[in-house]
């Protein structure tokens, strides 16, 4: 008897229904971090120069987020209130330093490509945000599922602009080359693409280019979901 | 000296934290709504990166390099205490502020405590290290690079005060302008990045 409600509370903690299900999805549409919160926009700025970088970065953010928000959502009942900041943030830099040196042994390249921005997912408000506003007052399975969903929904919009950036401003995508000509080009003009014409446009690589293209990402996410128009 | 005036105009116009490496954004776009609230933001933040730069570089140089105290390589704890170093210090900023001036605290009133977050504190410290300064410009570093941002909110706050009685297309308006402005206020800060200070 004991044995059975054991296994229905283990259930229960463990669930998968409609709400665990919201918790996923709310942050990709209605509540996203980018482009509804506006939380962790520096580093979306930054590492999205090339796909890839902006791919590794966002499995970053995810783990982090989720295993965060696991972390201190477990420990919430005994994080004192005046010390919870600071409490939050070691956790954080816990987990972002096992990011970095998993980066460095493996991915050096790629290590130095994203140089101080690993580190600053540390500051990055998506972690942090969660981590105040959820992880602190629910239970640790939902909690993981909201820092899975909010990392997701980041990682999103971070490889939507990549994608943007990287094939407008070097005409590749992941490295591999899409429109534009490839330096074989130079030495035999019949390698051409059917997309030959196009000449790189270098702004798109440099930083404003990011915020023009988050800004026409917003302006197109609002003027599709209505509701999130705001007045003032 | 002319090095260390070089270092603090370098930071706060040519390579400047928010408009050139789009650091500290978070708070950059959420707190420009009004020119009196941004500029309350930038000052906390100058004081704050002038306190944590140097603080940083001695833990940095004395206790985690090689060559201080400990003779070992501890680099990979950086993050760790950087963070913790700038969470206290903002702590104990605000404590020591609101004891002894009451009205610069209430000036600053809740921007302390956003601070930390603030990516511009932490991705100064990291840039400093990565860019191997010695103590005296470590400090320039930090009071210019405050001092770039300090410009920056306060610039993009009175053009968002303005703007407020534009037509703009209702998905554009607040957040979506706000990202196009600082793009354009980006791309105008490029056009001083190819000068070389050392030329004049």
């Amino acid at each position: 008897m004991a044995e059975t409600t054991a296994v229905a509370q283990k259930e229960a903690a463990f669930s998968f229904g409609k709400k665990e299900r919201k918790l996923l999805t709310d942050p990709l549409n209605d509540n996203n971090p980018i482009t509804v919160q506006v939380l962790g926009i520096c580093s979306a700025l930054a590492v999205t120069t090339l796909f890839n970088k902006a791919l590794v970065m966002s499995i970053a953010v995810v783990f982090v987020c989720a295993f965060s928000s696991l972390i201190t959502s477990m420990l919430r009942t005994s994080i004192p209130k005046q010390v919870r900041m600071i409490v939050q943030l070691v956790i954080i830099a816990f987990l972002v330093t096992v990011v970095e040196m998993v980066l460095k042994a493996f991915a050096y390249p790629m290590y130095k490509d994203l140089s101080v921005f690993i580190g600053l997912i540390i500051t990055n408000c998506i972690v942090m945000g969660r981590l105040e506003a959820f992880a602190m007052a629910n239970a640790p399975w939902k909690s993981f599922l909201d820092g899975v969903g909010n990392g997701v929904g980041y990682g999103i919009i971070l490889l939507i602009v990549a994608a943007i950036r990287e094939i407008f401003g070097k005409g590749s995508i992941g490295g591999f080359k899409i429109i534009g000509n490839t330096e074989e080009f130079l030495i035999n003009t019949e390698t051409s693409t059917i997309f030959g014409w196009y000449e790189p446009n270098n702004l798109m690589v440099l930083f404003p280019s990011a915020m023009f293209v988050i800004g026409g990402l917003i302006w197109a996410h609002r003027a599709w979901n209505k509701k999130l128009v705001d007045i003032s | 000296m002319a090095d260390l005036a070089n270092i603090f105009i370098k930071s706060a116009f040519i390579e400047n934290l928010a408009l050139s490496y789009f650091l500290g954004m978070c708070s950059f776009l959420a707190v420009s709504k009004s020119v009196k609230t941004a500029f309350g933001l930038g000052l906390a933040v100058i004081f704050v990166l002038g306190i944590t730069m140097p603080i940083n570089w001695c833990i940095n140089t004395y206790l985690l390099s090689e060559t201080g105290i400990l003779g070992q390589d501890f680099t990979f704890l950086r993050l760790i205490l950087f963070i913790a170093v700038i969470a206290s210090m903002v702590q104990l900023v605000e404590m020591v502020v609101e004891k002894f001036s009451p009205s610069l605290y209430n000036a600053l009133g809740i921007f302390l405590p956003l601070i930390t977050v603030n990516c511009a504190i932490l991705g100064g410290s990291l840039f400093m290290v990565s860019k191997e300064y010695n103590f005296a410009e470590s400090v320039s570093f930090g009071l210019g690079g405050g001092f770039g941002w300090f410009v920056a909110i306060v610039a993009i706050a009175a053009i968002r005060e303005k703007i407020k009685y534009s037509a703009v297309p209702p998905a554009l308006r607040g957040l979506g302008m706000a990202f196009m402005l600082t793009g354009l206020m980006g791309l105008a800060f490029m056009g001083l990045m190819g000068i070389d200070l050392a030329s004049f």
